[in-house]
Order: C-alpha cells, then sequence, then structure tokens
C-alpha cells in the first residue's frame, strides 16, 4: 500500500489514474492484445477454411503445385521467422531487465530478419512471376489436367502470403516505433508495455507462417 | 510485477526446438506416407504453436482471464473448420478421404 502510495505521490507517468496498479494495467494490456489476436485469428482462419475446402476438393491438383514452390527459400524463411521470434523475446527480456542498450540491439536485430524475410519472398514472387504462376490471363500450367485447379492453389498461395507480408510489413513498422522510443529511453523495467504488445503481435505472425508453410509448399513432396 | 524473468536457457531451448521440427516437418514431408503426411505436418505444426505460445507469448504465466480468450480464439476456429467440413462432406461435395 505505502508502495502505490509512492508511486502517486511521484506521479508514475505510466500508469493510467484508472488502474489500481502496474501488474493490473499490463494485464489489462495484454487481455486486449489477445483479444485483437482472436480477430486476426478469426481473419485467417477464413483462408485456411477456404484453403481447406479446395483442397479437399482437388487434391491431386494442389498436391501437384509443390514442384513449383521454392522449398528452400521457404524452410530458410521459416528458420529467419522463428530466429526473429527469438530475438523478440530477448527484447522483451531486455527491457524486464532495464537494459536499453540491449533492448535496442534486439530490436533491430529482429528488424533486419524481417526485413530478410520479405526479400526472400520478394524472390520467390519473382519465380512466380517469371514461370507464369501468377492467377490470371497469363497463368500457365505445366500439366494440362490441372490449370484451373492450379489456379486456386496459387490465388489463394498469394492471398495468404501477401496477407501474412502485408502483416510483416505492418510489424517492421511497430518495431521501427518502438526502437525510436526506446532510444528516447521511454522504456524503464517498470513500464515496457508496447515492447511486449508488439512482441505478442510479431509472434501471432511467425504462427500463421508456422501453417502456410507446409501446407503450402509441402503438400505433394512425395509425388 | 506479475512477469517473473525467464532464463536465456529457455528461450534458446524453445528456438532450438523450433528449428529440429522445422527440418523434421522437411524430412517427413520427402517420406511416402500416404495420408499420415497431412497428419504429420500438421501435428508438427501445432507442436511448434504451442511453443510459441506457450514459451515466446508466455501464455503458460497469464492470468486465466487471458487464457480463456486464447482457449475461445482456438474453440471459434474449430467450429469454423469443423462446420464448414461436415457441410461440405455430408452434402456430398467433396471426395472425402479414403477412410471415410
Amino acid at each position: 500500500m505505502a508502495d502505490s502510495d509512492t508511486t502517486l505521490a511521484i506521479h508514475e507517468p505510466d500508469l493510467r489514474h484508472h488502474f489500481d496498479d502496474s501488474a493490473q494495467q499490463l494485464d489489462s494490456s495484454t487481455l486486449g492484445m489477445w483479444v485483437f489476436l482472436v480477430t486476426e485469428v478469426m481473419f485467417f482462419g477464413g483462408m485456411f477454411g477456404a484453403y481447406t475446402v479446395y483442397r479437399s476438393m482437388y487434391p491431386e491438383a494442389f498436391a501437384s503445385t509443390s514442384h513449383f514452390m521454392n522449398v528452400t527459400i521457404g524452410a530458410i524463411n521459416t528458420g529467419v521467422l522463428i530466429f526473429s521470434s527469438f530475438t523478440m523475446v530477448m527484447a522483451v527480456r531486455s527491457a524486464q531487465l532495464g537494459q536499453k542498450k540491449a533492448i535496442i540491439a534486439f530490436l533491430v536485430l529482429t528488424l533486419i530478419l524481417g526485413c530478410l524475410f520479405l526479400s526472400l519472398k520478394y524472390v520467390e514472387y519473382h519465380e512466380k512471376w517469371v514461370d507464369h504462376h501468377i492467377p490470371g490471363p497469363s497463368f500457365q500450367y505445366q500439366d494440362p489436367r490441372y490449370v484451373h485447379q492450379a489456379q486456386i492453389l496459387f490465388f489463394l498461395y498469394f492471398a495468404m502470403t501477401g496477407m501474412h507480408a502485408i502483416h510483416m510489413i505492418v510489424g517492421a513498422g511497430l518495431l521501427t516505433t518502438l526502437i525510436v522510443m526506446a532510444a528516447c529511453n521511454r522504456f524503464s523495467g517498470a513500464w515496457y508495455t508496447p515492447v511486449e504488445m508488439i512482441g505478442l503481435y510479431w509472434h501471432f505472425v511467425d504462427i500463421v507462417w508456422i501453417f502456410l508453410f507446409p501446407l503450402l509448399y509441402l503438400i505433394g513432396h512425395t509425388q | 510485477m506479475s512477469h517473473q524473468i525467464v532464463s536465456i536457457k529457455v528461450y534458446a531451448a524453445v528456438f532450438g526446438a523450433l528449428l529440429a521440427l522445422t527440418i523434421t516437418t522437411v524430412a517427413v514431408s520427402k517420406l511416402e506416407l500416404g495420408e499420415f503426411n497431412f497428419v504429420a505436418a500438421m501435428t508438427i505444426a501445432v507442436i511448434k504453436a504451442t511453443l510459441v505460445v506457450m514459451y515466446f507469448m508466455n501464455v503458460r504465466h497469464a492470468n486465466s482471464m487471458t487464457k480463456l480468450f486464447v482457449g475461445a480464439g482456438l474453440f471459434w476456429m474449430a467450429i469454423l473448420l469443423v462446420f464448414v467440413l461436415s457441410d461440405y462432406l455430408s452434402r456430398g461435395l467433396l471426395p472425402g478421404p479414403g477412410w471415410l
């Protein structure tokens, strides 16, 4: 009790007056962030639902597209994203310990890995462009039996990885904001909520990719 | 603060496990397992997602209200997939897996 009185007395700038203490404030932010992430689960869920239906409808056509996916880049990108989740969690840990330089270093590393992911994604999209695997009038497919059905898979591929990439770009913007905030000494061991919340967002985007990788790249590798 | 600081060893172990599972999922996809390929790939993906949610997103230390919301999200996702599939399968719009 004496502790919270002191907090009020020094007019803690990061504790809003309608919260009892900073623990309650953090719990409230965490819950709000999770509510947002659940809406994101439903958003991506619609696309995963569409994928499930069409893959069940055209299993052979979907399996045949795996030959044209760049599994090497896909697997490297999975590793890059997992590594970026690790550096993100290390940034949160540094924030908990109040280590300003370490926060900035880990956030910059996370941002670089995010940009590396997007660059590799660009290489893949370029390959699809050269191979005429972009759905539309110029779409071409090597197996004449599956031209229309494979086009559905590539449509889902671009919708799902594209929406994922947009989330990565938004995440990169959020990380940049965090780096600036950290450089301006906005975080302390007592208040680092934005680092933790954007960390949750970043891990969510990682989880989406964890499902996209086997569903889009590894469908028919044995055939 | 309600959060105790987690040791770097724990995060590094989870990171190593996630990388190992990524290599496993690529390796398993090259085996000829029929319908089990899909089951194996999804099982590995669910294990990886669980590791990220529990350790990196720290849901294992979250309060019960947050856990309830996370569970509700998964439950609604399950409703989406199960109801859509049961609709398509029961109308004969999908070929259905061999074992059905």
